[in-house]
């Protein structure tokens, strides 16, 4: 890889990528080791970041250390390119790194995303970036750092079956809709961070890489390609996901996560896709 | 038709153009310069040095102006900046007893070598307003002393520990190099030099409440301000290079050494301990405050048990960094809706079935036969 500063323009105030050279190894080796065991949290040195804490300094720090010139640059909040956090987050890298951005999946090598995963499959080769605001899916459970890091090395996770199996006796259903923990590799049950749990079945078998960066808490973890991921559910309560009685309001499509939209002072509502660019496209071809 | 909300790129920087025109504020008044902040703003100009853990007041100053003042969006600043320097080494230990000490006083003892030195505090002042500081400002001045300081000013805690009485105070295994918190990630239990860390950039307010809890009950050991210093102290760095030491500036500190009771356990005999608060500038509730509550974090090491809020390390040490605590707390303005979207059918759902399994029963009660 060559690095041309002539046909790449970035802010010569910074060093490439914002992050100074010995931060990006550091969290290349930390991303290597998370690869290594999947769904483990592995500690790193978290840096402070020109974006607040919670905003994604965790996805920030992983693309910062990936991201070269021959990169391409997609970011989604709540599935959107267009929500004000992902244009700053976009804004950034173009900044300090002079990539190309896209809002197309099938463009981008490293797509970096809050609380979504595209409709659109991701293919090999492709870097899904999550932004983790609390790593740990068991911390509601138990407060203690110590502790949790102790039912994760016992696998000890009766805790969080308990859990499941409460809210299904109280309520009929597990409550989580989204954060709904997962089960990596057959190992570590993982945060799949506050995806919407519709979005969970995306990520078994995923033929991409799906990195999840937890800046505050000082945390990465992985999930290799064709991993195994499954969502934590019993035999008589199947894991199941979200659906709506109607499709989206503006492409027609039945098959992605709905948001929902109040158009007028006496509760009208539409139902658009979440997916900003899944909705494009199929609006594009339901109309050819 | 409802159109998406676009524009998030237009809004963002009409958002910057507001922000510095609300910065400037009405133009009849003259623009505030970062000189006066640094001169006349000192004790915010430190307390901004502190939480952003830089020592550098000219920016700290700057970012006061560019934050209109907020102090954790200035300490931010401060930090998002510090983490792009490069890492030239560690200096060696400050030494404090040879501090060009402005003040120096002791709670403990009446008098001790080196005499108490009220220096400037607001401690004796009645908070009446001086109306004139607004009318026509001021020019006042100080007279200077006709005795001269003692050049060395042993520490109270050292006096005591020289008759036994008191914690021994021992570097730790791994010092001179202590772990690094804004290189490597903590990991709990943490040990002494981690805490202080910590602490010593932790938010002033969370701290003093903290310290205040542990006077009022929850976590109870009464403490004596055994030494309050604040003065300047120069920073010494050793070149390898060169292959001596370097003198390379002097700074602000402020250290407070608290004196605690102690009734002893089963390991220990009973004896004064130690609580530690350093800062940066003159920064004297927070160091007073820091010092408490790193007292009260040695609970568990000394047996006492650790059930108060401000004895569990990983509660304050988690939550003491006001720029994690603010972006966190904070981020609750970002757009929540797909999660928000999967709550409201998920209530929507228990509720319609919690519903038809009422409506299904009483239709039974009634097609019960009486």
């Amino acid at each position: 890889m060559t690095l041309s500063s002539q046909t790449l323009s970035y802010d010569l105030d910074y060093n490439y990528g914002y992050l100074d050279e010995q931060t990006k190894r550091m969290v290349r080796r930390a991303i290597l080791k998370a690869i290594a065991i999947p769904g483990y949290q592995v500690p790193f040195g978290s840096r402070e970041m020109p974006l607040a804490r919670g905003w994604g300094t965790g996805g920030i720090q992983i693309t910062a250390s990936l991201i070269g010139p021959s990169d391409c640059l997609k970011v989604i909040d709540q599935g959107a390119d267009d929500t004000t956090n992902a244009v700053s987050i976009r804004n950034f890298f173009a900044r300090v790194s002079g990539v190309n951005t896209t809002e197309k999946v099938s463009e981008a090598s490293i797509i970096q995303t809050r609380h979504r995963i595209p409709e659109q499959p991701l293919v090999e080769g492709q870097i899904l970036v999550y932004q983790v605001p609390q790593p740990e899916p068991l911390r509601g459970l138990e407060p203690s750092e110590l502790e949790t890091r102790n039912l994760h090395a016992w696998a000890e996770y009766g805790l969080m079956h308990v859990r499941l199996y409460e809210d299904i006796s109280r309520f009929g259903h597990v409550t989580s809709t989204y954060s709904y923990p997962v089960m990596v590799n057959d190992r570590y049950i993982t945060s799949p961070t506050p995806i919407p749990k519709f979005d969970n079945p995306k990520m078994d078998m995923m033929p991409a890489l799906q990195l999840f960066g937890a800046g505050r808490e000082k945390r990465i973890y992985a999930i290799p390609p064709y991993t195994k991921v499954k969502s934590l559910d019993f035999e008589d309560h199947p894991f199941t996901i979200q659906k709506w009685d109607q499709p989206c309001g503006i492409c027609g499509s039945k098959f992605s996560y709905l948001d929902e939209v109040i158009v007028d002072d006496k509760g009208s509502r539409l139902f658009v896709c979440s997916d900003t660019d899944y909705c494009r496209q199929s609006a594009s071809a339901a109309q050819q | 038709m409802y159109v998406a909300v676009k524009g998030g790129e237009a809004a963002i920087a009409a958002s910057l153009d507001l922000i510095a025109y609300h910065r400037r504020g009405d133009l009849s008044v003259s623009e505030i310069e970062v000189a006066q902040i640094r001169q006349q703003m000192k004790i915010c100009v430190a307390r901004v040095m502190n939480e952003g853990s830089l020592y550098d007041e000219d920016l700290a100053a700057l970012a006061l102006k560019q934050a209109q003042g907020d102090i954790v969006e200035a300490a931010f600043l401060m930090r998002a900046f510090r983490t792009t320097l490069k890492r030239l080494g560690s200096s060696l230990p400050l030494d404090i007893t040879k501090m060009a000490v402005q003040r120096r006083i002791s709670a403990a003892f009446k008098d001790l070598p080196g005499g108490q030195i009220l220096g400037p505090t607001y401690d004796y002042t009645h908070r009446l307003f001086e109306f004139s500081l607004a009318a026509q400002g001021s020019e006042p001045e100080v007279q200077e002393s006709s005795s001269v300081l003692d050049a060395s000013m042993p520490r109270v805690a050292d006096l005591l520990a020289d008759e036994g009485l008191i914690e021994p105070e021992l570097p730790a295994d791994h010092d001179p190099s202590p772990m690094d918190i804004t290189r490597d990630p903590v990991e709990f239990p943490a040990d002494r030099a981690t805490r202080l860390q910590i602490l010593s950039r932790g938010d002033e307010g969370f701290l003093l409440g903290l310290a205040y809890s542990t006077q009022r009950g929850f976590g109870g050991n009464h403490p004596f301000a055994g030494e309050i210093r604040m003065g300047e102290v120069s920073v010494q760095f050793y070149s390898e290079e060169l292959g001596m030491v370097l003198d390379i500036g002097d700074i602000t500190v402020t250290e407070c050494q608290m004196i605690n009771q102690f009734k002893g356990s089963a390991k220990i005999p009973p004896q004064f301990t130690r609580g530690y608060g350093f800062t940066f500038g003159h920064c004297e509730r927070k160091a007073m405050s820091m010092a408490l509550v790193d007292r009260a974090l040695k609970s568990k090491d000394l047996d006492e048990g650790h059930t108060y809020p401000a004895q569990q390390e990983e509660f304050v040490l988690y939550h003491c960094d006001s720029i994690e605590a603010s972006g966190f707390v904070e981020h609750l303005k970002l757009p929540h809706y797909v999660d928000f979207q999967g709550e409201l059918e998920l209530i929507r759902k228990i509720r319609a079935e919690q519903a038809l399994s009422k409506a299904n029963a009483a239709q039974q009660s009634l097609d019960a036969p009486q």
